[in-house]
């Protein structure tokens, strides 16, 4: 057992699987230039060394070549793994996600298969509005896409080994202050864990329960979650005892565990850095709506970044970003319902 | 003037070419009758730039085809029946009635399914290329796009890394000079959209009639040749017209008689069957059976896909992922 920060927990991940099957391969932009940082998030730092620059691929800055290159080549029997550098960026080749990657298994009646991963880091770090957004909410709209989101180094060693054998296109959503790599952010969580040196993998659309509680439920991704978790342990002090679940994959997504959860608390909050408006917290309430009202003691409370474009200037970044506090004093009011 | 061929490969190339031009002009009759659902986007008059590019293709080399894909399709060997049950929404159409007229296609003979976003197919060939590079095999993709597409960002974004890259790769313009129905020439300043923005990603081109099918032919093997032996990327610019419209109903108000006369002299169906018997390389009566046997192959699959019963609904909800059993 090694520990290990999500950066590197990566790292193994895809080192691993590339020793393992030859099909596999890195591009994206700026991966593993001697001198440069591997990504822009170290995750490929090192790569080049062990595979050389044939499997290590350096892309132009041309999102859409990127993402096509990754469907063509999968369709042709390999499993590319690109990284993007910042989500942000998924919207220059969103023709090469949603028309093709995930429709060519579709329209082909199943003739042909695309697996690949699309690696996006995200979240808000003081670099303003185009290299800041939670974006993992749009690609949950798409039908032929699979959509996650580790947030532990175990997880994200297992989610992405996982993600790398699945025969479909996978976008794995990385949150850029839980990478803990070398490159140094402000705001940074020191989400570092143990991660078995052997293979495993975790299997998408089974949610994690970070900590157990029977008052109220709070779901919450990435970032969020430690946040939630930070405002439980106020909580508990006060006598709330909150249960929070990782979903870890939005597609699929693990509604069993949230009812099972509900079933125990009846009052439901959901957390994330993506916007309120039409954010995967609207789609998890409006499935608890239909299938478990009868389950809901309470309206259910979403904490989500307001509908506004992230702002650059710290202090103002930091008000539309949820904080523990936020969550603490609307979970102080759920529990009074 | 090329070589002409052999009796059989030039009688090989004409079926194909008449196979097209008779699949064509029959769904443009089925839409008429209005018993074929959806749109068509139709190739006939361009049948010498299916053919030519493909009648040397090995069938483990792979064709990226665009919204107007029948011609490409059956001249890499996809069946008549298959293709004519997808355009009725059939099951037994090449892709279970999930793809329809633009995304006809068979990975079994290499044509995967076609594109129907202009410009969308050309970073997925560069894709393919890569991963038979990567793969060391000597295969080859050849990815259509039309005019249209040269102005697109895929357009530029492929290039740009094909030649860097010398993926095995050629792009192959079928240039017929309207983007739908908008002449190229108010979209571009370029004579040759394609050839002329190929030098400055490191692309050999060639510009070719693209209505005669064995200067098609002959610039294919070329640039196929290049691409096998590890050259590279070539962009072919075929010029060619439309016999019909963009798509249905289109009745091609914005296209000059005069032009379309001109063309319409230089259909490359005529002027190839013309060829045939002028060489000698086979009698009129022999053209007349070839051509009464694909009329009939064509009617067969027409009665077929008619009678042919419809997916059941539930396959709606199947292949959204990938299954092994698929």
């Amino acid at each position: 057992m090694a520990v290990l920060s999500i950066a590197e927990a990566l790292k193994r991940a895809i080192q691993e699987e590339m020793r393992a099957d030859p099909t596999v391969f890195v591009m994206g932009e700026d991966e593993d230039i001697p001198g440069g940082m591997g990504g822009a998030f170290t995750v490929t730092k090192g790569l080049a060394d062990e595979f050389g620059f044939e499997r290590v691929i350096n892309t132009p800055i041309s999102e859409i070549l990127i993402a096509g290159a990754c469907v063509g080549a999968a369709m042709a029997g390999m499993r590319p793994v690109a990284d993007l550098q910042y989500g942000d960026f998924l919207f220059c080749m969103m023709d090469q996600l949603v028309n093709q990657a995930a429709k060519m298994c579709y329209m082909s009646n199943g003739q042909v298969k695309v697996p690949m991963v699309m690696r996006a880091p995200c979240g808000a770090t003081n670099r303003g509005a185009q290299h800041a957004q939670s974006l993992e909410s749009y690609f949950t709209h798409v039908p032929g896409l699979k959509v996650i989101c580790p947030s532990t180094a175990y997880d994200a060693k297992g989610m992405m080994k996982q993600a790398i054998r699945d025969d479909n296109p996978v976008l794995v959503f990385e949150h850029k202050l839980l990478y803990g790599g070398n490159r140094k952010e402000a705001g940074q969580l020191n989400a570092v864990g143990e991660v078995p040196e052997e293979d495993y993998t975790v299997p998408f659309g089974k949610a994690a329960v970070r900590r157990a509680g029977g008052d109220i439920t709070i779901v919450a991704n990435l970032l969020m979650c430690y946040k939630a978790l930070e405002a439980a342990e106020v909580l508990e002090r006060e006598g709330i005892h909150c249960e929070v679940i990782d979903p870890r994959s939005l597609v699929p997504f693990d509604y069993e565990t949230v009812l099972a959860s509900l079933e125990k608390t009846g009052k439901l909050m959901i957390v994330h850095e993506d916007h309120y408006n039409c954010g995967w917290g609207a789609q998890l309430a409006s499935y608890v709506a239909e299938q478990a009202i009868t389950l809901l003691d309470a309206p259910v409370v979403r904490i989500a970044t307001p509908d506004v474009p992230i702002p650059f200037s710290p202090p103002l970044e930091r008000f539309v970003i949820p904080s523990a506090e936020r969550i603490a004093q609307a979970a102080r009011e759920l529990a009074k319902l | 003037m090329e070589q002409f061929p052999g009796k059989e490969r030039a009688l090989g190339m004409y079926q194909k070419m008449f196979l097209i031009r008779t699949y064509e002009e029959r769904i443009y009759y089925l839409f008429l009758e209005g018993i074929m659902p959806g749109t068509i986007h139709q190739s006939h008059g361009e049948e010498a730039c299916a053919v030519g590019m493909l009648y040397d293709l090995r069938p483990d080399d792979w064709m990226a085809s665009t919204h107007r894909p029948a011609g490409h399709d059956l001249a890499k060997g996809v069946s008549v029946r298959a293709m004519m049950c997808e355009m009725f929404g059939k099951a037994e159409g090449c892709c279970g009635g999930h793809g329809g007229a633009m995304h006809t296609g068979d990975i079994r003979v290499g044509a995967i399914p076609a594109n129907a976003i202009v410009g969308g197919n050309l970073p997925i060939a560069a894709g393919i290329g890569l991963a038979f590079q990567m793969q060391k095999k000597d295969n080859v993709c050849v990815c259509f796009f039309g005019d249209g597409a040269s102005n697109e960002g895929s357009y530029h974004e492929t290039m740009n890394a094909a030649g860097l890259w010398k993926l095995p790769v050629v792009f192959v313009c079928e240039n017929n000079l309207y983007s739908a129905t908008t002449s190229i020439k108010l979209t571009c300043v370029l004579e040759n959209v394609a050839a002329d923005r190929a030098a400055v990603y490191g692309i050999p081109s060639e510009v070719v009639d693209g209505n005669d099918v064995l200067a098609v032919n002959a610039a294919a093997g070329r640039a196929i040749a290049r691409a096998r032996s590890g050259g590279g990327p070539t962009i072919l610019e075929l010029k060619t017209y439309r016999h019909g419209g963009h798509s249905r109903n289109d009745a091609c108000g914005y296209r000059p008689k005069e032009e379309e006369a001109y063309w319409f002299a230089r259909d490359p169906v005529h002027r190839f069957r013309a060829r045939i018997l002028e060489e000698g390389a086979a009698t009129e009566e022999e053209l007349v059976q070839l051509e009464e046997a694909v009329q009939a192959e064509v009617e067969e699959a027409v009665e077929y896909a008619k009678a042919a019963p419809f997916p059941p609904n539930e396959s709606a909800l199947e292949h959204v992922f990938w299954k092994e059993e698929s």
